[in-house]
């Protein structure tokens, strides 16, 4: 379908001024990257085409790092130093992971995330992640023919704030710019409601290789709203095959396994529950390096039985977001099946008789994610067509609080509130002359502090002494589109303020990634520049169109003095960028920005003013 | 941003409990496609941070428009009337008998697993309250009765608060 494609005013109208955007689905067992193309969303293929990266890293003796299905097929050989589904790891300590017994790997148990010691030194699972997205970015430029101006990258939507920050890092360190974290049902929803002009209330079951999500929306109008988000962000395909691996030792009657073995029953586990989609029983057999032979079958009953309970565990998590949403099952009208584990026949039968339903299955479930990202970015990366005029709005999956007297936890910001939020709540202090508070920043559903994840830690310092309970501490929580949370305290009496970015406790600071992403480039630093200071122009010339569009539909709302300032710092940007002074590339856009703040907030006032008056955008503008 | 404008004229809505909820829906939806961070995240920074500060603005105005019992305390507060929702506890004694028995019936539930008792008594609870609901735009639009009014907001912070706990409990069941 050819359509003529008419933009928005405050954006570019030049075709050859189309951004290169991309969708990532960074998957548990696979990752994909997919964009727009011509007004149609599209997955990019390797070089060999195949669509799905397998998310597996191989971190070789001899210095070389193998991604995808090179490292996949080594996996069995080199057990310890092939990581498969990192995203378990992905913001979570040693404790949190399920089964770490049976894996092989060499855990670093570091504050807050663990880490893996690899043939090339300890690796964090946001290195290993953005060794998965690097080679996905590498796909896309190479496909697309020129550097991306951004990617939007897919988390489960019950990730909490240190999984997202990880996730974000990772991209980050991948050379990455990350236009917007989107929760991977909700990408399902654009991609699944966009396709068959939806409207209504949809349930999305995202069923992946390590994490479960339900979300339930209202497709209305052009406006994708989250009502409700559940799930459980261990639990996934993974876990199947455990059931098997498992059922498998069992029934062969074998004896403790190597690492090397295991690996090897947990590959045909996952091959016969493959196989047992489409036939009633599966052979497995192995020949083991103890010598012994494994020769067994499993039947589709027993898989059935010995995988129930994990069935199960998915539907608490639905009855809740439905209750959470105020709906019920009949008022679903439609469920859309996301992720590789929802193609399991117990899985589709379970889901269809708790919603009364047939789930519609009427899309690739491995695909729809990263297309639905990659419709997003497109999006988000001022490609606007006609019709794009829809918008998404979504949740936070868990509450966001605070810990008081007795490790109790006080909810700020309660779960499945629409993003972006900011929420204020007034402390006060407990002792007389008390002149310092620490802050301890926590998420989850849980009364007790011990019960939710924390997530960061600040003090306020400099309260003037007063009385206990006489000082007025507002903490004010701020939620921003990625679900990613900064905190700010202020004495009320004062003034005095003390802000965090709220960063896991693992922690990486900017500088850190900076760091990282030199050592990357270590043996290339001239590339790393260059590719620095490339970005930095793109992002000035993108800069400066943006405020040059504005200036065209809403000069009027500066006075001349205004004007003629922000024309200066117009200039005073286009006179450096071409040079290869990134700091002073940095500083003009700075100067840029701030002589632009009034302008931005007046044109902001106007439009919400026109969108009271009842006008549509198109009346207005012609 | 002009934070001194209330959350009814942001939407451009009457100063009533009564709610036109289409309309309310109608301009959440289209200032919310002006001002949303996604609309601007090809822009130059401060767009994008005045356009997360509006968003997070709308998102809460309309979340206590929409609920009527945190519209009606916050009407009750731009009007004046401070609805002193932490220290007045006092109820009126049918009521809180009535409450007490439902608690017990509860707890009772939640501890015999009885999910459809739960349910039957969500579904009661929220009979009660659309009840209190029109109460309480009565009161407030036509009778202009601010003390009852707030009395009115203090009975159904409880009932709310009662349903949250059948909530709570046919969630233990379920888990």
């Amino acid at each position: 379908m050819a359509l003529l494609q008419i933009t928005e005013p405050g954006e570019s109208t030049a075709p050859h001024e189309h951004r290169l955007a991309v969708g990532i689905d960074l998957g548990t067992t696979n990752s994909l990257v997919a964009t727009v193309r011509s007004g149609q969303a599209v997955v990019l293929s390797d070089e060999m085409g195949r669509s799905l990266l397998p998310s597996v890293v191989r971190y070789g003796n001899d210095g070389h790092v193998d991604v995808g299905f090179e490292a996949q097929a080594r996996q069995s050989l080199d057990p310890r130093n092939t990581i498969v589904s990192v995203k378990r790891f992905m913001g979570r300590g040693r404790r949190d992971i399920a089964h770490v017994e049976s894996m092989p790997y060499d855990f670093v148990d570091a504050e807050g995330m663990v880490k893996l010691r690899t043939a090339q030194g300890v690796k964090s699972p946001v290195e290993v992640s953005a060794d998965i997205l690097g080679n996905l970015r590498v796909r896309a430029e190479a496909s697309l023919g020129g550097a991306l101006t951004g990617a939007v990258i897919t988390v489960p939507a019950y990730f909490d704030d240190a999984q997202r920050q990880a996730t974000k890092d990772a991209a980050r360190l991948a050379g990455l710019n990350v236009l917007r974290l989107l929760n991977e049902p909700t990408a399902a929803a654009i991609a699944y409601g966009l396709d068959n002009g939806a409207e209504g209330i949809y349930a999305v079951y995202d069923l992946g290789g390590g994490t479960f999500d339900i979300s339930i929306l209202k497709l209305a109008k052009g406006i994708f709203q989250v009502l409700a988000t559940g799930g459980d962000s261990a639990l996934g395909g993974d876990d199947f095959d455990h059931r098997v691996f498992c059922w498998i030792i069992e029934a062969a009657k074998l004896s403790p396994v190597s690492p090397h073995d295991a690996r090897l029953l947990q590959t045909r586990a996952r091959e016969a529950k493959e196989y047992l989609t489409v036939h009633g029983e599966a052979p497995i057999s192995a020949r083991l390096a103890s010598g012994e032979f494994v020769d067994v079958k499993l039947t589709s009953e027993i898989f059935t039985e010995i995988t129930k309970t994990l069935v199960q565990k998915t539907l608490g998590p639905t009855r809740k977001a439905l209750r959470d949403a105020g709906l019920s099952a009949e008022d679903v009208k439609g469920v859309v099946m996301v992720g590789g584990a929802t193609r399991m026949p117990q899985v589709q039968k379970a889901v269809g008789e708790y919603f009364g339903r047939e789930p519609l299955n009427n899309l690739d479930p491995d695909k729809v994610v990263a297309l639905g990202a990659a419709i997003q970015a497109n999006l988000l990366a001022g490609n606007r067509a006609a019709g794009d005029d829809w918008l998404l709005l979504d949740v936070i999956p868990l509450s966001l609080g605070i810990e008081t007297m007795g490790g109790l936890t006080e909810k700020i910001i309660p779960r499945n509130s629409t993003i972006p939020v900011a929420r204020a709540q007034d402390f006060t202090t407990f002792k007389d002359g008390q002149t310092a508070m620490a802050l301890h920043v926590v998420q989850g559903e849980r009364e007790l502090v011990s019960d939710c994840r924390s997530l960061a830690r600040f003090e306020l310092r400099g309260i003037p002494p007063m009385v206990a309970g006489a000082a007025r501490i507002r903490v004010t929580f701020q939620v921003d589109a990625d679900g990613l949370l900064s905190a700010t305290a202020r004495e009320q009496t004062t003034g005095h303020e003390a802000r965090i970015e709220v960063k896991p406790s693992y922690g990486l600071t900017d500088d850190e990634v900076a760091a990282m992403l030199k050592d990357g480039f270590s043996h290339a630093t001239d590339d790393a520049f260059r590719r620095a200071l490339r970005e930095a122009q793109v992002e000035a010339q993108r800069l400066i169109e943006a405020v040059q569009s504005a200036l065209k539909d809403d000069a009027h709302l500066l006075s001349i003095l205004e004007r003629a300032h922000v024309d200066a710092c117009i200039a005073k940007l286009q006179a450096v960028m071409m040079g290869d002074d990134r700091r002073a590339i940095d500083a003009a856009m700075d100067a840029l920005n701030k002589g632009t703040g009034e302008f931005a907030a007046r044109r902001m006032n106007q439009s919400v003013q026109r969108a009271l008056s009842g006008k549509k955008i198109e009346e207005l503008e012609s | 941003m002009d934070f001194n404008q209330d959350y009814f004229a942001l939407f451009g809505l009457p100063r009533r409990q009564a709610l036109d909820e289409l309309a309310l829906e109608g301009h959440y939806r289209d200032i919310q496609a002006r001002v949303h961070p996604d609309k601007h995240a090809h822009l130059a920074d401060v767009d994008r941070r005045l356009a997360m500060q509006w968003a997070s603005r709308v998102n809460e105005a309309y979340l206590v428009l929409k609920s009527p019992l945190k519209r009606a305390e916050y009407l009750l507060r731009l009007l004046g009337h401070d609805p002193q929702i932490e220290h007045n506890t006092a109820m009126p004694p049918d009521f809180l008998m009535r409450q007490m028995e439902l608690r017990e019936a509860v707890a009772e539930a939640r501890q015999g697993g009885d999910a459809d008792a739960l349910d039957h008594m969500h579904r009661q609870m929220a009979k009660e309250m659309k009840a209190q609901h029109e109460a309480l735009a009565a009161t407030l639009d036509q009778r202009n009765d601010h003390a009852r009014g707030a009395e009115l907001v203090r009975q159904l912070m409880f009932q709310e608060k009662l349903l949250h706990e059948i909530d709570n409990a046919l969630e233990t069941i379920e888990a």
